[in-house]
């Protein structure tokens, strides 16, 4: 129980995280999508930080009152349907972050997400990391980690990928990954050794993709 | 009656009087009014500037007695209660609140059972077709008088819902945000069938004597017929068979009696019955005309062109089991709204109340309008 109270509260602090980056990689006054967002709190600093215009789609109506109270406009609905109520090339970013693994039809969503938007940010937990591989081949349990605190019956996360996944989903979906971010060890990398390391030593991949 | 510390209190209605001889209000139908009488309640206080005015229209069968009560003895409060008061949803410690009859209906504003000028006689069957567009440009002139240059919310569920929208079509600069309840962009056809049906019932009750039945009790049957056949379509499947399943009215045994064997029969008669004692049956015909007639479509063009041009930020709500107004109905306003780059929230409620939800699930909506309130005062703060 405190463990799991423990790792839930880390898993808050990662997106934190997962926050300033996103934020960083946002320019001034773009115009914005958060697929999966929840209370609006990541929009809603990137409307203070960075001025942009932003929309928030969520399945939780409740959790959308979050951002009605900011002001900002939210769209209560299932990715797994589709974003047809979303033209062609509408936003400037789409982001999806730490939702791509609670779909069910992640192909869907990323197809969506890559027609309405000019960029892609996906943020997603690194199924690959070392210590899901040592606990599943040496505990021969269902893999667990902060980032992935679930038990194999009630987590929400129903897709499991790695980095390296996401890499060839790209290829094959021929997406261009402008740039890839890993939370390594608490910090968020690019370089060429984390990149080598990534789908071994990161909790959390971070890719910002573009139509080719 | 007991008065809750969250109530209004008591309200006393108002009346607003224009359209004078020089100014008649000219209809859609091109025909004219004149006078106009609006009778109307008022909830709060105006603040200096007056830009904390929240207009709530009314549906179908409902009235500008939204909140509070008009008597002491009154034992029934208005019909948007839990939403308009001190702490509430509409919170008139903040927002001064309004609420009018449409014209057409019957409870004081200018009807069919209004004195028609040119004879001295009730209008009846003589009153010229309104048109939703009609009751929001009488609002207009309410709001005018009240010295509000511009709405904060204009706020409607159902036919409410349809004044909202027009209101932000027609007056856009009038208005700084719209709450649309389980409404659409126009009537469905299953919406206009079920209103024939109703206005069938109606003429063809000889009591209806053509319309002019002032003086007399006029067709009573008829409309019990129209508010059974139409109470239905504000329910859901789900809510009938929770409240009534195939319960027996009054014996556990069938009784093989033609009368009522149903507890369901027997509710839709007694609500039938009671909406007589309040309603004018050709205010329902006129109203289900004016529901008929709204199509943003025909009047606007394309929902897309349609809401190129407005300004208001827009919440629309819509329920999951409201079958005269579907989710997909209301999620039409908001593809148009999203395809204009427009500012608009879109909640669908889960809830097995039908159509009716937005009277009875007063709680979520209380959470969803404050939140959205409070949001809409960062773009506009009430000063």
């Amino acid at each position: 129980m405190n463990s799991e109270r423990r790792s839930v509260s880390y898993v808050n602090t990662l997106s934190q995280t997962d926050w300033d980056l996103i934020t960083a990689i946002i320019p001034e006054g773009a115009h914005v999508l958060d697929l999966g967002c929840g209370d609006c709190s990541l929009l809603g600093a990137l409307v203070a930080r960075k001025k942009v215009r932003g929309r928030g789609v969520d399945i939780d109506g409740a959790r959308l009152m979050g951002g009605m109270a900011l002001g900002l406009p939210v769209y209560q609905g299932d990715l797994d349907e589709g974003l047809a109520d979303f033209a062609d090339n509408a936003y400037d970013y789409v982001i999806l972050n730490q939702t791509l693994q609670v779909v069910k039809h992640p192909q869907v969503v990323l197809r969506e997400m890559m027609r309405i938007g000019r960029y892609g940010i996906v943020g997603f937990p690194n199924f690959g990391h070392w210590s899901l591989r040592t606990g599943i081949f040496f505990g021969g349990r269902a893999p667990k980690s902060p980032a992935l605190p679930f038990e194999w019956y009630n987590t929400p996360n129903i897709r499991v990928l790695t980095i390296k996944d996401f890499r060839a989903f790209c290829r094959e979906e021929r997406l261009k990954i402008e740039s890839e971010h890993y939370l390594i060890l608490n910090k968020w990398r690019r370089r060429l050794p984390a990149r080598m390391a990534a789908n071994l030593m990161a909790h959390i991949g971070l890719f910002v993709v573009a139509r080719q | 009656m007991f008065i809750e510390r969250q109530s209004v209190g008591r309200v006393k209605p108002r009346q607003f009087i224009f359209g004078g001889q020089e100014a008649p209000l000219v209809l859609d139908s091109g025909r004219t009014l004149s006078p106009v009488e609006l009778v109307y309640e008022t909830y709060g206080e105006p603040n200096a500037s007056r830009s904390n005015a929240i207009l709530v229209c009314h549906a179908l069968s409902g009235d500008a007695h939204a909140a509070g009560i008009h008597d002491p003895h009154d034992t029934r409060v208005g019909w948007w209660d839990p939403m308009i008061g001190p702490g509430k949803a509409f919170d008139t410690d903040r927002y001064w609140v309004i609420c009018a009859n449409v014209i057409g209906g019957c409870k004081g504003s200018t009807g069919p059972n209004s004195t028609n000028p040119d004879t001295g006689q009730p209008f009846g069957s003589d009153f010229p077709l309104i048109t939703i567009g009609d009751m929001v440009t009488a609002q207009r002139h309410l709001v005018d008088h009240l010295g509000i240059e511009r709405l904060f919310c204009v706020v409607g569920g159902s036919m409410g819902g349809f004044q909202a929208l027009e209101w932000s079509l027609r007056y856009p600069e009038r208005v700084h945000t719209v709450i649309c309840i389980a409404a659409g962009a126009q009537l469905s056809t299953q919406g206009i069938a079920f209103n024939a049906v109703g206005r069938h019932a109606i003429t063809s009750d000889p009591d209806w004597q053509g319309g002019h039945y002032y003086g007399t009790p006029g067709p009573l049957r008829g409309l019990t017929s129209a508010r059974m056949v139409a109470h239905i379509t504000y329910l859901s499947e789900i809510s009938l068979n929770h409240k009534f399943g195939r319960r027996l009215q009054s014996a556990d045994r069938l009784s093989y009696d033609i009368r009522n064997e149903f507890a369901v029969e027997s509710y839709l008669n007694h609500q039938g019955t009671r909406f007589t004692e309040r309603f004018d049956a050709n205010s329902y015909i006129y109203i289900t005309k004016a529901m008929d007639y709204f199509d943003i479509v025909r009047t606007y063009g394309p929902l897309k062109d349609a809401f190129a041009a407005v300004a208001a930020r827009y919440l629309v709500i819509s329920y999951t089991s409201d079958w005269l107004f579907p989710t997909a109905q209301s999620k039409e306003i908001v593809r148009a709204l999203i395809a204009n780059d427009r500012d608009v929230s879109f909640v669908d409620i889960d809830s097995p109340h039908g159509h009716d939800a937005f009277l009875i699930e007063t709680k979520r909506l209380t959470q969803i309008a404050t939140a959205f309130l409070d949001g809409s005062q960062r773009s506009q703060p009430l000063e």
